[in-house]
């Protein structure tokens, strides 16, 4: 226990709510603004929105320190993302079809990542990422370097319907390796509604079942989340294994933004679950003494410059070149065919 | 030196492969202390504690691990105990492994190992030839080594890349095929082979129909005095064209001969670029001899009718030199 105390103690406290906080606004902000150039026409695919799963992306990795830990984000993890310290450039670049951004137009919206700086760029095919982080951690156990590391990554209620979700799990369990598997219980999968997902009672029941701890947490309340991913994180840190946190809460948009969710059901809308995690957080910092009124303002100002900026930068760079990429699927030129 | 067999040689690279770089590691069901399903992996663990990781029955997280650690700086070799149980391993191979460094930049230095090919009595399940379907992806290496040389030289080649390799090995070179040599002739992967030089007719395989060709082109040799030309592929992705094409162009014959399924795969490649590239070197239409379109049978009488057989390359090859 006092092992966990003292990686608790490391980032808790009144700096690290704010710093959530500014990760949720800012994801907020900046997802608005993604959102505007979609119905613009001015991206290319899809756009997908972490609406309302703010708290639960941001103070999951808020807990992460870059350069050291392993994060994954998945669809909904703009808010996490930018908590990890991703650039909002990483971001405008990849849904703006930039050449500069990370993945060169060689991959968009939210398939982008920097794993050489451990944040994994995601496929599509749900669970998949599970093992990976696993494997990024083996790898640390082997070079002795995983003292004190943890691997996370973010999942939704319907990928625990998956193989991969199930044999993921179970393999950290085995080797015991520090992995925080959250489910951000979001009620959706797509338009598949729980009860033709899963028939269990809890999905964090089945943390029993991978012989790993389960944690449960209103998704939509920023202080809980904080407190539980904390927890989660630091038990993981302290060697005690894989750690299965189930967050609920409602996706406040569709899939994507074009889907109008319109088969979500209004009493779940109306329902605790519905809540917005941000007002939530706004008043949680306002009540609890971390921020004052004004001073959420004028982050809502800040972010609002950056995004802006980050927009207009992105804008303005060129798009990948057919004539210009060199099409090498592989690191060794002699592995490549030419046609 | 004493004989050597494929396994053998196998064997002998993991364990060089270890002993010379402390970043490669084993992982797959059943290496540990077991050494594996055919004992590729055997004292391993002992010799090298911490590195060789039984893994648990799950292709799709033991390939998604090996991904991860591979991303990670380190050069995993995976063992599916069978090939065909690499199905289940499919979307991370193809989707993460094989995409990853044209999407990230980063590389997936990561080996995976099929024991792969039928041998008798093994049944549907566990004779499997999968190297066309990971051939199809961009971004994977194929190999497919038919010499104790080869297994050995490929597969500590195959560790070294830093890009993902699917090492098929078969099944049925394990125990039976034996060499003094292990060294070989260190071709790099991405060359063919000669195996045999002839001037008729050119057979271009690989694995362990290289062996059956070599049989059907002694049994022409002498039963007419037909001198068949055997290309060994080594690696079937990268495909060699420019030994394929030279070949023809000395024969001006080719049969392109394989022990996966008939539909699409390694020889229907090789037949449509030597089509594309070297038609006018044909002097017959070019042929190819493949398993039959069936899952591969349990009982030896129908699985040796199944494959391709030194009988049946002959017929195929007799005519083709009639045409």
């Amino acid at each position: 226990m006092d092992e966990i105390t003292k990686y608790q103690d490391q980032s808790s406290g009144r700096d690290h709510v704010r710093r959530v906080f500014n990760a949720m606004l800012t994801a907020r902000v900046l997802e608005n603004k993604l959102g505007s150039l979609y119905k613009a026409g001015k991206i290319v695919g899809g756009v997908y929105l972490g609406k309302g799963q703010e708290a639960v992306s941001a103070a999951m990795a808020s807990c992460l320190e870059k350069g050291k830990d392993v994060y994954a984000p998945l669809i909904r993890d703009q808010a996490g993302r930018t908590a990890f310290g991703e650039e909002l450039i990483d971001c405008t670049r990849t849904y703006l079809g930039s050449v500069n951004g990370p993945m060169r137009g060689r991959d968009g919206n939210i398939h982008r990542g920097r794993p050489a700086e451990g944040m994994l760029a995601m496929i599509s095919h749900l669970g998949a990422a599970i093992p990976v982080v696993a494997g990024m951690l083996l790898a640390k156990r082997l070079k002795g370097e995983l003292d004190g590391v943890v691997g996370a990554t973010c999942v939704g209620d319907g990928c625990t319907s998956t193989g991969a979700f199930h044999e993921g799990l179970n393999t950290a369990a085995v080797e015991k390796l520090p992995l925080v598997l959250t489910v951000a219980n979001n009620q959706y999968a797509y338009s598949t509604p729980n009860d033709r997902q899963f028939a269990c009672e809890n999905l964090v029941d089945k943390a029993v079942g991978y012989g790993v701890r389960g944690h449960s947490v209103d998704g939509t309340d920023m202080l809980a989340c904080i407190e539980v991913m904390h927890e989660a994180v630091s038990r993981a840190r302290a060697g005690d294994g894989p750690q299965l946190v189930v967050a609920s809460m409602l996706r406040l948009t569709g899939h994507g933004e074009h889907d109008d969710g319109s088969y979500v059901d209004a009493a779940l809308r109306n329902s605790g679950l519905g809540r917005d995690s941000i007002e939530i957080g706004i008043k949680q910092l306002v009540e609890g003494g971390f921020a004052s009124v004004e001073e959420v303002e004028q982050w809502q100002d800040d972010a609002a410059n950056r995004v802006q900026e980050a927009v207009a930068i992105a804008q303005k760079e060129d798009s990948p070149d057919p004539y210009q990429d060199d099409w090498m699927a592989y690191s060794n030129a002699e592995m490549q065919m030419q046609k | 030196m004493s004989d050597v067999t494929y396994i053998e040689a196998i064997h002998a690279a993991l364990d060089e492969s270890m002993d010379q770089d402390s970043s490669v590691f084993l992982y797959g069901q059943d290496i540990g202390k077991f050494g594996g399903a055919f004992k590729a992996t055997k004292g391993l663990l002992e010799k090298y504690p911490g590195r060789v990781l039984d893994a648990p029955i799950s292709e799709d997280a033991m390939a998604g691990v090996a991904i991860g650690a591979a991303i990670e700086g380190a050069r995993p070799v995976l063992e599916m105990q069978f090939a065909d149980f690499s199905s289940v391993a499919f979307n991370q191979i193809i989707n993460q492994a094989a995409t990853h460094y044209y999407r990230t930049g980063v590389p997936v230095p990561l080996t995976m190992r099929l024991p792969s090919g039928g041998t008798p009595g093994s049944g549907p399940f566990h004779s499997q030839s999968m190297e066309s379907i990971y051939a199809h992806y961009p971004g994977l290496v194929v190999v497919t080594p038919a010499t104790v040389a080869d297994a050995y030289s490929m597969l500590l080649d195959s560790i070294k890349l830093d890009d993902p390799v699917i090492y098929c090995e078969h099944k049925f070179l394990y125990r039976w095929l034996k060499s003094k040599d292990l060294a070989g002739d260190n071709l790099p992967i991405g060359q063919a082979r000669i195996t045999r030089p002839g001037k008729h007719a050119t057979v271009v395989t690989y694995s362990a129909m290289v062996h059956e060709a070599v049989r059907a082109a002694e049994m022409l040799q002498k039963d007419g005095g037909w001198e068949i030309e055997v290309v060994d592929l080594r690696s079937v992705k990268p495909l060699d064209t420019d030994t394929i094409i030279a070949s023809v162009a000395r024969t001006g014959r080719l049969l392109a001969l394989g022990e996966a399924f008939p539909w699409g795969g390694v020889t229907a490649e090789v037949v449509s670029r030597v089509c594309a590239d070297g038609f006018h070197l044909l002097d017959a239409p070019p042929v190819r001899l493949n398993a039959k379109d069936t899952p591969i049978p349990y009982h030896p009488k129908l699985w040796s009718s199944h494959r391709p057989t030194p009988e049946s390359i002959a017929e195929e090859l007799r005519k083709l030199l009639a045409y």
